[in-house]
């Protein structure tokens, strides 16, 4: 099978575990009588319905080749980091950073990806952006809560950023006897971490009993953790056939996967609350914002290309 | 639509979101004043992009002349805005600074204005200036519609040239009209009292 049957049969199945979802919402919605499971029914539709568009976006995406997919995942960062600052609370002195976070750190990351510069890709922003954007906030000459404000800026660009951006460098990597499948690596880690947040999810309602962190992530269970978690990694193993692993490689990677991406969930789910909101904006209909979409992939996608580039380059 | 606010709205969806909330009214083609904070010079743009298509071909929004009125800005306020320009100056003083206002209105059409005049640096807006008491009481048939604009002194602080990416919501309340005998003074403080009540437990 060539690179493109691959991702022809991986979104084939997609489009057809979204019809069966859609099918299953509608005959759900027909028999919903009260009114809280009239409300996870909307809800549940408004996330499919949300997934249809994602997926259609996504394929559009990987048709038109590379640049398309940088440009995509680079405007991916913008809404997420647009979504942070939101509920950041700034300061009029920390105007230039800000400008300079959006306007020049996000693109820049994102050429140096283009360009295939990954000794600086992977330095730029925990080194440069790290130094110099507090550097640039001292001209302001306000030191109120500078330490915060500092933190705040750094944690923002880190994760919207730098960590986001080590999906679509999934590309990058020279893998021997598996040239130009870059794109079915970005496939399979968005397709392991989103099933395993939509397993557990599933799980969770079906069987969630024991709460998980219910201070951080009220609906979050044990058995939804451990179902849906399991039930994608059994997945990660089955779609072998797609990565340049081997079927207990697969296995084991996307157990790694599978567990950065709820690590992540939960970090961001704290990070949001302590910024006193229960979502991270309202881009994507029915499942809140793009951060909120993207908090496990933030998590998963680094250590990913590590253990790819690691063993397998 | 025209091709430069079809290019205006999608950059300013991308920059500021401008998501739009009718908590206190539907958007429907009545005639309206919008009025609301000021803080930015996108906020024109940002309520604009929050109205409805059909509604944009209706309502004006109100642009200062001493900073709309020339180059590439006359342009943007003008044709693809098209915006009612007003003379802060008052560089006539026999002229009534008003009256682009209340001819647009005598129209049948509807308006966005920012009644503290100038922007400020606060997320709750200063005094109300006079210019929307007077639109009230000539034509109080006309559906009074106080509006918040959250965000946006975060994302375009006065002296700024590119706005900080931020989400803003454009949150659209009751319609108040003028109370019979009711002071300008009184009903300039009930009309601000509007505005901020829709920044809920937002802070200056």
């Amino acid at each position: 099978m060539t690179p493109r049957d691959k991702m022809i049969w991986v979104f084939g199945g997609v489009i057809v575990l979204l019809a069966v979802a859609s099918l299953a919402g509608a005959i759900l919605g027909k028999r919903a009588r009260s009114e809280s499971s009239r409300a996870t029914i909307d809800n549940l539709q408004a996330r499919v319905n949300a997934w249809w568009i994602m997926t259609a976006v996504l394929v559009v995406t990987f048709a038109l080749g590379e640049t398309a997919t940088l440009i995509v995942f680079g405007l991916v960062s913008f809404f997420a980091l647009r979504e942070f600052i939101t509920l950041t609370p700034t300061r009029r002195s920390d105007y230039v950073p800000l400008v300079l976070a959006f306007y020049l750190v996000l693109p820049a990351q994102y050429l140096l990806i283009a360009y295939d510069q990954y000794g600086t890709f992977a330095i730029f922003i925990p080194v440069y952006g790290f130094l110099l954007l507090p550097a640039v906030a001292t001209f302001a000459g306000d030191t109120q809560e500078f330490l915060e404000r500092t933190a705040k800026l750094q944690w923002a660009t880190m994760i919207t950023v730098y960590c986001i951006s080590y999906a679509p460098a999934l590309l990058l990597l020279d893998i021997p006897g598996y040239e130009g499948s870059g794109a079915l690596l970005l496939v399979y880690l968005l397709l392991i971490v989103q099933l395993s947040d939509v397993l557990q999810y599933v799980f969770g309602k079906l069987f969630g009993r024991t709460k998980l962190a219910p201070a951080v992530s009220p609906s979050k269970t044990w058995e939804g953790l451990i179902g849906g978690g399991v039930a994608a990694t059994l997945i990660g193993g089955a779609l072998a056939w797609i990565t340049p692993f081997s079927w207990w490689q697969a296995l084991a990677i996307s157990f790694v996967i599978v567990i950065m991406g709820v690590l992540g969930g939960l970090t961001l789910s704290a990070m949001k609350r302590s910024l006193g909101a229960k979502d991270w904006g309202v881009m994507i209909e029915g499942h809140g914002g793009m951060l909120d979409r993207m908090d496990s992939v933030s998590f998963a996608a680094p250590v990913f290309f590590h253990i790819v580039r690691f063993f397998f380059t | 639509m025209r091709p430069t606010s079809f290019v205006l709205t999608g950059i300013a969806r991308l920059l500021v979101g401008a998501f739009p909330r009718w908590s206190g009214c539907e958007p429907e083609p009545t005639q309206r004043i919008y009025f609301a904070n000021h803080t930015s010079h996108i906020d024109t743009i940002a309520i604009w992009a929050a109205l409805p298509i059909r509604l944009r071909y209706i309502t004006h929004p109100v642009a200062a002349k001493d900073y709309w009125g020339s180059g590439v800005r006359r342009y943007i306020a003008t044709k693809a805005l098209r915006a009612v320009l007003i003379d802060r100056s008052r560089s006539d003083p026999n002229a009534n600074p008003l009256l682009p206002l209340i001819e647009t209105l005598q129209r049948g059409e509807s308006l966005i204005i920012f009644p503290e005049g100038t922007r400020g640096t606060t997320a709750l807006p200063g005094p109300f200036k006079s210019g929307l008491f007077h639109l009230a009481t000539q034509f109080p048939h006309v559906q009074l519609v106080p509006v918040y604009l959250d965000n946006l002194h975060r994302s375009m602080p006065k002296s700024a040239v590119l706005p900080i990416p931020m989400s803003c919501t454009v949150r659209f309340g009751t319609p108040i009209a003028l109370a019979p005998a009711e002071t300008k003074e009184a009903f300039l403080e009930r009309a601000r009292g509007e505005v901020i009540k829709l920044a809920g437990d937002i802070k200056a």
